[in-house]
């Protein structure tokens, strides 16, 4: 067991790191652990833990911003933001119960480090898209900020966002600022049955195509169909392809037969009530089409609409797979039989050929020691990226190796 | 006189110009080359007026490859560059040395590929941010981002600037729409930042280099999402007594959860001198003017300006006009786009960009007519109310030295305020030249540090687009060229 680390405040976050890399110290960065079963695993001589970080420490409702702790549980903050009828728009997914962690452990700072976005980003953008502001300590030990509480703001090199999708490598954030929406008053989904994958991500496509403001657009193929638990799509025994309208209450019915028109020769769709369409979402949240098994990998592979089916139909034809379209095709989710590699060499040509990049999100951690998590960088690219974990973390320290083998 | 100061020219590079101007023709052609000093003082300048060099050479690529081989040419010969787009920065961002190459990339404006299944088009970064759209409209999308100078800006422009624009609120700005970028590196080296997918591979390299004001390399390429146009949009004006109302009605119609498309503050000053030259219908006895624009069906529109009359009577508005028709909201939007023009009849004018949170809006009004009243200026506010960009315009006459430096005094101090109370130096025209020095106030010197070792990782020598964004006292011998010199610990 590690020696752990738990600052209780950023003063002692900042002096335990910059004494930690006086020493150099290889740390191992977490929040609750809802990410701990993700990613590569980093090699380390201590673990420190922001989850004694906690707290909202802005809100201004009629700003529509946020300041909250890097530690603060997601679902901590979703209430204080419900009970002033706001939310977080992005959806942030919690990987930990497809991943074998405990679930309801996401903090915000993970939110942010890994920038996992739900079925919403097609409407509001990804968590990167919503983040405002930051404060975080470097590998050098170094408090830093970048950013602020306002909407715009462009003076100096956005390193805030910049920070977003690093996994911890190269600061700890110790408080980020976001964006913040107003829930919205009424919301239904279309459900279109039967259609293969190819058709399905056409007919998303005509949907995002529409003035409408679609907020969730996902096609799940009749084998993860199946997993659904909201009641009246239980039973359909078919592939499902979901429409998410969300607007006010007076505008809802026009909407959504102006989508039955635009959608009409791809059949008649199932209607899902606001509270069916609340329960359906929110299983996306957490994944459950996707759930924990060791006899199974996941990744998450992200490529254009019109070449998802077609990544998949490649994957298929080495392997079984179960797939989840979700962001109109943009993310598919693929459930895949555990093998030695998870499948990497077959998936990563599959997404090669057509474009786009893939993650492996769940595998043995032996297996996520050996193959590359994280679809490997382009060599000018991998210079770059070298080059900014050097910027920030000179003697890397911070969640070594959790992206990447060698840094 | 103006008192930005600029780094003296390296006279070593100028006795070597003949000589690199030979090495550049043999590398990508005469063509290219504009050396003859009329030609060069086109590009003194761009919309910060008030200071002018005229470059030693300036050079028109038309290709990536030849972009690639200029900056290669110049790395190696230990060469300044200023890349350029249409050069209307409103803060010196493309303001040339004596000793630089001005590289402007605005004839590479062809558009490369529109894909309307994945809602994306691919753009050399010349092309002016409005010829997008009009590549797009046909087909019912339009490219978001719509800064004022939308006809003539570019989208390389855009992209160093992450640029904004009246509609953010509801679309984002630069960085929220664009995919993917290509880059040539000082070095060279092209790389692909991004792509066309919607998530990045890796560190989010693009979010560094989006807003990076030419410090990290030159973009010839990018992927911008293209978006859905609404079925319709209408705009609604209505006028206040007071400053606070306005603010607080904003607020308001926030908290009953309405984003609006848009939220455009005028003070009294800009609504005058913006219905002079636009005749928009702007009511004329008011202190405080907001356009709010929704958008959606006919009856969607209807009902969502209703609900925010009702809002609005809550605040004892003077005057409620929702647009009549078509002609009227172009005739709206038209004022308010071109209310920098139209002041600019009346006088020269500096025009700040600082942020602050909306509750602070009146307090900041009343500080900033103070602050110019002090100086003996007067001042017109614009302000994005929705996102919290406010924008004064400081009149003064550019032929009197002692105004114009006092018009840039006035300047420093508003935007002092703007960070104080929460905001920031610059929601959308950049840091450039003007706000450099500025930098220490919103940023610790460990806040620049670690900005300023990015652009050395892509730019290890500082060559590009010196003397901008970080202040001149803290960047001294990494200008030099030294690498290693930069900084350690703050």
């Amino acid at each position: 067991m590690s020696e752990l680390f738990r600052p209780a405040a950023e003063w002692e976050l900042q002096s335990m790191i910059a004494r930690l890399a006086r020493e150099k110290r290889g740390i191992e960065v977490v929040g609750h652990g809802a990410l701990r079963n993700t990613g590569r695993v980093a090699s380390s001589d201590v673990v420190l833990t922001t989850s004694g970080l906690k707290g909202v420490t802005l809100y201004e409702p009629t700003e529509l911003v946020m300041s909250a702790r890097s530690g603060t549980p997601v679902f901590e903050i979703e209430q204080i933001l419900a009970a002033r009828g706001q939310m977080l728009a992005f959806e942030p997914v919690d990987l930990g119960p497809a991943t074998g962690a405990p679930g309801g452990a996401l903090s915000i700072g993970g939110v942010f480090a890994t920038n996992f976005s739900g079925s919403r980003r097609i409407a509001v953008g990804s968590a990167r898209d919503n983040l405002l502001g930051v404060r975080a300590v470097n590998g050098r030990g170094e408090l830093f900020k970048s950013g602020g509480r306002v909407m715009k703001n462009v003076a100096g090199i956005d390193v805030a966002r910049g920070l977003t999708g690093s996994w911890g490598t190269l600061a700890v954030m110790t408080e980020v600022t976001f964006k913040v929406a107003p829930l919205p008053q009424t919301m239904q989904t279309l459900a279109f049955v039967g259609l293969p994958d190819d058709l399905a991500i056409e007919a998303l496509g005509i949907a995002m195509a529409t003035p409408l403001e679609i907020s969730g657009a996902v096609h799940l193929p009749k084998n993860c169909a199946e997993r659904l638990k909201v009641p009246k799509l239980k039973g359909v025994g078919q592939s499902l392809t979901l429409l998410r309208l969300e607007t006010f209450s007076t505008s809802i019915d026009e909407r959504k037969e102006k989508l039955k028109t635009a959608l009409k020769v791809y059949g008649n769709p199932i209607e899902l009530d606001p509270e069916e369409t609340f329960g359906l979402w929110s299983e996306f949240r957490t994944l459950s089409v996707m759930p924990f098994s060791t006899d199974t990998s996941l990744w998450r592979i992200s490529t254009l609409p019109t070449k998802a089916p077609e990544i998949v139909a490649a994957i298929q034809k080495f392997m079984p797979s179960v797939a989840f379209y979700d962001w109109s095709g943009a993310l598919i989710w693929l459930e895949v039989p555990a093998a030695a590699d998870a499948g990497a060499a077959d998936v990563r040509r599959a997404v090669a050929v057509r474009g786009g990049h893939a993650t492996l999100i769940r595998a043995e951690p032996e297996i996520r020691s050996t193959v590359d998590v994280f679809e490997p960088l382009k060599p000018e690219i991998e210079r770059l990226t070298r080059g900014i974990k050097s910027a920030f973390d000179p003697s890397g320290l911070l969640n070594r190796g959790r992206m990447y083998a060698n840094f | 006189m103006p008192h930005i100061e600029l780094p003296e020219p390296d006279v070593g590079v100028l006795r070597r110009l003949p000589i690199l101007i030979e090495g550049l023709k043999s590398r990508v052609g005469k063509d290219l080359l504009i050396v003859d000093e009329d030609g060069r003082r086109a590009y003194e300048t761009d919309a910060f007026t008030a200071y002018r060099r005229v470059p030693m050479l300036v050079v028109l690529p038309r290709t990536t490859e030849e972009v690639s081989k200029i900056l290669k040419y110049c790395h190696e010969n230990d060469v300044k560059v200023v890349p350029r787009g249409a050069g209307t920065s409103l803060c010196g961002g493309s303001l040339p040395t004596e000793d630089s190459i001005v590289l402007c990339i605005s004839k590479m404006n062809r558009v490369l590929e529109i894909d309307y299944a994945n809602r994306l088009a691919r753009l050399e970064a010349g092309i002016t941010n409005l010829q997008i759209t009009a590549n797009v409209a046909g087909e019912g999308f339009f490219y978001a981002p719509d800064p004022s100078s939308q006809l003539a800006c570019t989208l390389a422009g855009n992209l160093a600037m992450n640029s904004g624009g009246a509609h953010c609120l509801k679309y984002g700005v630069t960085t929220h729409n664009v995919l993917g970028v290509k880059m040539v590196l000082i070095d060279g080296t092209v790389v692909e930042i991004g792509g066309s997918a919607l998530e990045r591979n890796g560190y989010d390299l693009l979010s560094l280099v989006i807003g990076s004001e030419g410090q990290l390399g030159v973009i010839t390429e990018a992927t911008v999402k293209l978006v859905p146009a609404p079925e319709g949009a209408r705009p609604m004006m209505i006028g206040f007594r007071s400053p606070e109302a306005a603010g607080n009605c904003v607020s308001a119609i926030i908290a009953a959860g309405i984003i609006p498309v848009a939220i455009e503050y005028m003070d009294h000053a800009a609504i005058e001198v913006c219905e002079a030259f636009a005749g928009a219908g702007y009511p004329l006895d008011v202190e405080a003017l907001l356009i709010v624009e929704v958008e959606g069906s006919e009856s969607e529109i209807g009902i969502l300006l209703g609900r925010i009359a009702e809002i609005a009577a809550r605040f004892d508005p003077k005057t409620v006009q929702i647009s009549a028709d078509a002609d009227q909201s172009a005739r709206i939007w038209a004022g308010r786009k071109a209310a920098f023009g139209a002041i600019g009849r009346i006088s020269d004018y500096l025009c700040m960009d600082g942020t602050i949170p909306l509750a602070q809006l009146p307090h900041a009004l009343t500080r900033i007519s103070q602050i110019c009243a002090e100086y003996g200026l007067k001042v017109a506010n614009i302000f994005h109310a929705g996102d919290g960009n406010l924008h004064p315009l400081i009149l003064y006459d550019a032929n009197d030295p002692e105004q114009a430096a006092n018009a840039e005094i006035a300047g420093e101090t508003i935007l002092k305020l703007c960070v104080e109370l929460g905001g920031c130096l610059t929601g959308e025209h950049g840091v450039g030249i003007e706000k450099r020095e500025l930098m220490t106030t919103q940023f610790s010197p460990t806040d620049l540090a670690v900005q300023m070792r990015i652009k050395t990782v892509f730019d290890p020598t500082w060559r590009l687009n010196q003397a901008k964004v970080f202040p001149l006292a803290i960047t001294d011998v990494m200008r030099a060229g030294d690498a290693a010199s930069t900084p350690e610990a703050a």
